[in-house]
């Protein structure tokens, strides 16, 4: 029993690992699952700002790895929901302030206590995401549909396929149905043709993840937004919920028309 | 400055052909030659060929220590001067290659393939960052994604997708050949040539087995009926 620890990584900086993190997180916790979720990024942390929280840390991971305070005393409880928590990571220190086994200690203590330890991975493939994986029972790899991330993306594959970790499930973040049509953005199906591993969900572009970002207020929090739609179903497929796929065909009113009238091709 | 050293693939396996310079020079350079292509030596076994070159028995046994110290057997030294024979043989080295035998020879008529000792077979896709490397023939049964590399000595087989880097032939011989199930790869060399796929072909192309190969000075890939 105890927690799943979820390691979020992509290897490309800036696909949507800390918005998925702090998504899934607010989600999973809404469905009354106990979680905390960790900010791995050291001398980089984002997650606090992200999840609106960074006026209330008082300690962080690095404290709490070299004794100057207590696990519980770093874990900020979130604003809204009482069953979530961040530890966050220090904003002044480096990747090389913590060490894997030591992840893997904190994890440890924390299981007992909750359903989900989500662990936000920094960029890259050094220590930082080393430190991340350690602990990790699973792993998301969020990628965009661009050629570049989905080359790191399955660099990060390998990488953690070769530490002996076999659940990897994919997230697509930004997905542009228009582009997609156009043939200028690769489909779900090019990116899973190259990265094969189970695709766990798709999130569409969408302004509003810049708005909610910034504000500190999680989208999944407001029902109603395409994105923050998919992020919840994320979360279900999470719990093992079958959800199907959210149809990104939009027909344009031209081509209803068109078609209508039997004058598309 | 002696003569370049030359590595090539015969059914027997590797051959390097010393060429001519003096022994203290050639064992440097052929120090080099190894630890450069350290991936592709180790393990593997080798015959050398020295011509006429005159050896003696501690010679011979400083040529073959600059490659058993890297992991890598000699097997033969084949040369013309009977002084280096004996002291082949003293050590117990072949000095020639197995003549074959009367059943055999229409069989070698027959089916003039390249042996090379070893070839290694990895069955499994290889992500992008991993590579691996081989004196002999490599054969992937899985995907190649782009990002990976793989570099032989000898052919090159895939069985799936090549969208990353390959090598055939990869210590300069130009006779090997790249097949795949989809030849895709960011960028194919066979000996020492190198070849980039057409720009502006992405969907269109229909996914059909090649095989890439160095005809009249350059890389064709041709599709494989």
């Amino acid at each position: 029993m105890g927690a799943r620890v979820i390691t979020i990584t992509s290897g490309k900086g800036g696909v949507g690992k800390t918005t998925a993190t702090a998504n899934l997180s607010v989600a999973l916790a809404m469905r009354g699952q106990r979680v905390v979720s960790i900010d791995a990024d050291i001398g980089l942390r984002n997650l606090d700002v992200v999840m609106g929280l960074e006026n209330r840390i008082v300690y962080d991971l690095v404290d709490v790895v070299e004794g100057r305070c207590r696990l519980r005393q770093a874990m900020v409880r979130d604003k809204r929901l009482s069953e979530l928590y961040l530890l966050p990571a220090a904003q002044t220190r480096d990747k090389n302030s913590v060490e894997p086994e030591q992840m893997v200690q904190i994890c440890q203590e924390l299981r007992p206590d909750f359903d989900f330890i989500l662990v936000d991975s920094p960029a890259g493939i050094e220590q930082g995401f080393r430190n991340a994986i350690a602990p990790a029972d699973e792993a998301i790899i969020v990628t965009t549909p661009e050629v570049s991330a989905v080359r790191d993306a399955d660099r990060i594959i390998g990488l953690i396929e070769a530490a002996g970790k076999e659940t990897m499930r994919l997230l697509i973040n930004r997905l542009r149905p228009d582009m997609v049509r156009r043939e200028d953005m690769l489909s779900i199906d090019d990116v899973l043709d190259v990265l094969a591993i189970d695709l766990l969900g798709v999130i569409p572009e969408d302004e509003q993840i810049i708005v909610s970002t910034n504000r500190g207020h999680p989208l999944v929090l407001d029902g109603r937004n395409r994105a923050g739609q998919a992020y919840n179903n994320v979360a279900s497929r999470i719990l093992g919920e079958d959800v199907p796929f959210m149809s990104f065909e939009r027909e344009s009113l031209v081509n209803r028309v068109k078609r209508l009238l039997n004058l598309e091709r | 400055m002696g003569t370049p050293i030359t590595v090539k693939g015969i059914r027997e396996g590797v051959l390097i052909t010393l060429g001519t310079d003096e022994v203290p020079n050639l064992l440097a350079r052929l120090a080099e030659l190894v630890e450069s292509r350290e991936a592709f030596f180790r393990g593997g076994k080798v015959a050398l060929q020295v011509d006429e070159l005159k050896l003696t028995a501690d010679d011979v046994a400083s040529l073959c220590q600059v490659f058993e110290q890297r992991g890598v057997t000699v097997w033969a030294v084949i040369g013309t001067d009977p002084s280096t024979q004996a002291a082949a043989r003293k050590l117990d080295l072949e000095t020639s290659f197995p003549l074959p035998t009367p059943q055999q020879a229409p069989e070698a008529a027959d089916i003039p393939e390249l042996a090379f000792g070893t070839g290694i077979l990895i069955q499994r896709t290889m992500r992008s960052g991993q590579s691996v490397s081989h004196i002999g023939h490599v054969l992937v049964i899985g995907d190649v994604n782009p990002g990976a590399e793989v570099m032989a000595g000898g052919d090159v087989i895939v069985w799936g997708h090549l969208r990353g880097i390959v090598h055939a032939g990869a210590m300069g011989d130009e006779e090997r050949s790249v097949c795949a199930l989809d030849l895709s790869p960011t960028q194919l060399r066979i000996g020492n040539h190198i070849a980039r796929p057409p720009e502006g072909r992405r969907r269109s192309r229909e996914v059909r087995p090649e095989r890439a190969y160095v005809s009249n000075g350059q890389i064709v890939a041709e599709r494989w009926t």
